[in-house]
């Protein structure tokens, strides 16, 4: 008991780089090819549970996802010719923004080789680290979107703080509406909430919320703008309350991620 | 010698691949809002065949490895799990050896102290911590499925270190005096 105090106690008032976290890294790099076999025999029974889940949804999901192809291809239309436009004009202005997602970073695909392992952590662990050119606040992603940022990295592992655990807030804007707030977790497991949104600006049912990726005298969000975080799915209106508070629906499943991507700006040099 | 150096060998490498499998399977399991724990579960049978000292030990590894895998705060799992392997370990020494209700026993009330504790010390560390999600969504699913998995757990680790096996009998009885 009273090596497991001192542990806590050294483990909490040294800095990120200090003995025990080096300790710990090391320790982290010799059981990730546990993690990793025990993930790859697993994975076979994992994908036969998933299958058989996703059958049985199957059905009222197809109808629902061929609505929704019809509506996304026609503003994938539209989309492509702003983007274009929106490049052009750019061009035109030599137009110096902040780094802009994805083309200003190299994702580094990885496995998820562990999870929360009590309800009080909302982190995983994954199988790249520090040698893969990782540094702590880099984000992290995946094809539907942010899963948070890297808080702590090994040499060969790392460690991934989700957008659900209770100290993370990310600046977030409505893509349609451009109403910013704050995106944290939500009341319930794997929610988020949009807060601190001044009430002079409009939030609709539906609408999706990406990162805002902001830059203030030097300092800037270490999220680039436009990750895809979740859709506006209700909104609480109080008259006492200064700002409206919205609940997103994110588009990440983070109890079932496998793989994510961390994002190495592409002018940061590898070790 | 080789002997006495073999059983807690074995019963740390139980703990390791119990820690490997809590990390990436089972803590993934999400039924009814909670997940089973299985590193406490062996950690519960090995205390309770084992004693206090083996389970305080194992207790403070178990944690170790946790939090060494998940990168965690170093010490916080293996406190609770020192102060749960420790006191399962001293009621399997004393009311509750033999007794076919004891691991059930053991295991309900270790998972609601060890969430209690956890509860508590995240609370003191700082971590903003959601007293509802842990006591009110998850805690009745975990014990739950922790109760589930008990006796499979238990009969296993009973097994693995060859507990209960045949012991020599007396063939013969004589009679003094």
């Amino acid at each position: 008991m009273l090596l497991s105090l001192i542990l806590i106690t050294v483990y909490f008032r040294e800095p990120a780089g200090g003995g025990l976290h080096s300790v710990q890294g090391t320790g982290a790099t010799v059981l990730r090819p546990f993690e990793v076999g025990a993930n790859r025999v697993a994975a076979p029974f994992r994908d036969a549970y998933g299958w058989f889940a996703g059958l049985i949804h199957a059905k009222s999901e197809n109808a629902k996802l061929r609505r929704e192809v019809d509506q996304l291809r026609a503003a994938a239309i539209l989309n492509a010719n702003a983007a274009q436009q929106n490049s052009d004009l750019r061009a035109q202005l030599h137009y110096i923004g902040l780094p802009r997602f994805p083309q200003d970073y190299n994702p580094v695909p990885t496995d998820v080789i562990s999870r929360p392992a009590s309800e009080f952590e909302q982190q995983i662990g994954i199988a790249a680290g520090s040698s893969s050119g990782i540094r702590v606040n880099d984000p992290v992603v995946t094809s539907d979107g942010l899963v948070g940022k890297i808080s702590a990295v090994a040499p060969h592992t790392a460690q991934v703080t989700l957008l659900t655990d209770p100290n993370l807030n990310v600046s977030a804007q409505d893509a349609k509406t451009q109403a910013t707030g704050l995106v944290s977790h939500g009341e319930g497991p794997g929610t988020l909430t949009l807060s601190r949104v001044q009430k002079s600006s409009v939030l609709r049912e539906g609408d999706p919320i990406v990162t805002q990726g902001w830059k203030v005298k030097g300092y800037s969000s270490i999220y680039p703008y436009g990750i895809p975080i979740g859709t506006v799915s209700g909104a609480t209106n109080s008259e006492v309350d200064l700002y409206w508070n919205a609940q997103v629906s994110p588009f990440v499943h983070f109890d079932s991620l496998q793989s994510v991507l961390v994002l190495v700006p592409k002018t940061r040099n590898r070790p | 010698m080789s002997v006495n150096l073999l059983e807690p060998a074995k019963a740390a490498l139980l703990i390791f691949v119990a820690a490997i499998l809590q990390v990436t399977i089972f803590s993934q399991i999400d039924i009814l809002g909670g997940y089973p724990d299985v590193v406490l579960l062996t950690l519960m049978a090995i205390a309770l065949l084992r004693g206090s000292i083996y389970g305080a030990a194992l207790g403070f590894f178990a944690g170790l490895l946790v939090d060494t895998a998940n990168l965690g705060t170093l010490g916080v799992t293996s406190l609770l799990l020192t102060i749960a392997g420790y006191w399962i370990g001293r009621y399997g020494e004393t009311t509750g050896r033999d007794r076919l209700h004891a691991p059930f026993v053991s295991v309900a009330v270790a998972t609601v102290l060890v969430q209690l504790g956890a509860l508590i010390l995240h609370y003191m560390l700082g971590d903003d911590v959601s007293a509802r999600t842990v006591l009110l969504d998850t805690l009745p699913s975990k014990v739950f499925l922790n109760l589930l998995l008990t006796l499979p757990v238990y009969a296993l680790v009973r097994r693995l270190l060859a507990v209960g096996a045949p012991v020599e009998t007396a063939t013969e009885v004589r009679l003094l005096g």
